[in-house]
């Protein structure tokens, strides 16, 4: 089960009002290495992880959900006050004649999310692998947004963000050592 | 409304329950470290005053039956968090 609590990880504050950071940013809500994927990933592969790191996945992916919150309010708070002219300069009307300004699972190039950017193999190596690949390339895209972005309020939230996905690629590299010391032991039946 | 105060009160949440889940993380891997749980649960029981005195103000964090219910309760009013 989860329980809501209503207040972010960390705060998040916007300088202005700025659809088209936004659009980029939805690239972490909806897209392959955004905050969604990265809850669902953990959140799915903890069923048939080894006990040693059930924990650790149903942690992350918890914090995960708490990262997607922050995301959501980033865009919110970009888009709230956006005139059709301001949404038009941003090259945003394609979500806006379907959405208005409302969030949707998709990334910034407008690809609807799908479950396709998640895998889940059942063997724990590669489950774990493809978990610190994720964390490292969801890192290198809070780069990316941060290198264009231009909101020091936004830049300074992102900041946390990237350094999450470098503590969690940390504690998923420890996850595999984990793993192999348990695959190491000597089972007697 | 800029809610300055409840901004500042909930940072001193968001900072204690920062320790919180990096502990958390830190002790999934490390569940043999015995100061890590030390201050693990010195945090938990930091983070219950902070909880209390900021739920008195500014209504119940959690529903469910994991805060304390008054009337009124407080809980659907805003600010809701994407909203402060």
């Amino acid at each position: 089960m989860w329980i809501y609590e209503k207040k972010l990880q960390y705060p998040v504050k916007v300088s202005q009002c700025n659809p088209h950071l936004a659009k980029l940013l939805i690239e972490q809500y909806g897209g392959a290495d955004g905050e969604l994927a990265a809850a669902l990933r953990y959140l799915n592969q903890r069923y048939t992880i080894p006990d040693k790191v059930k924990g650790l996945l149903t942690d992350i992916g918890t914090e995960e959900l708490a990262h997607l919150e922050m995301i959501a309010t980033m865009v919110y708070k970009l888009m709230k006050d956006a005139t059709p002219e301001m949404i038009k300069a941003a090259g945003l009307e394609d979500h806006y004649v379907d959405h208005d300004l409302s969030l949707f699972y998709h990334n910034a190039a407008g690809n609807p999310f799908t479950a396709t950017y998640i895998q889940s193999k059942g063997d724990p190596i590669a489950d774990l692998y493809e978990d610190i690949a994720a964390e490292e390339k969801a890192r290198a895209t809070y780069q990316w947004i941060i290198d264009l972005s231009d909101d020091p309020d936004i830049n300074d939230s992102l900041k946390f963000l990237r350094e999450r996905e470098i503590v969690h690629a940390q504690r998923f590299r420890e996850a595999v050592e984990l793993v192999k010391e348990y695959q190491g032991q000597k089972k007697f039946f | 409304m800029s809610h300055e105060k409840q901004k500042a009160l909930l940072r001193n949440l968001q900072e204690v329950d920062f320790v919180l889940v990096e502990l958390t993380l830190y002790l999934d891997t490390h569940p043999d470290d015995h100061e890590a749980i030390n201050q693990y649960n010195q945090c938990s029981l930091e983070r219950e005053g902070i909880l209390s005195e900021y739920e008195e103000k500014y209504g119940p964090l959690m529903h469910f039956g994991h805060s304390f219910n008054r009337y009124p309760c407080g809980w659907s009013e805003g600010p809701w968090p994407w909203e402060i």
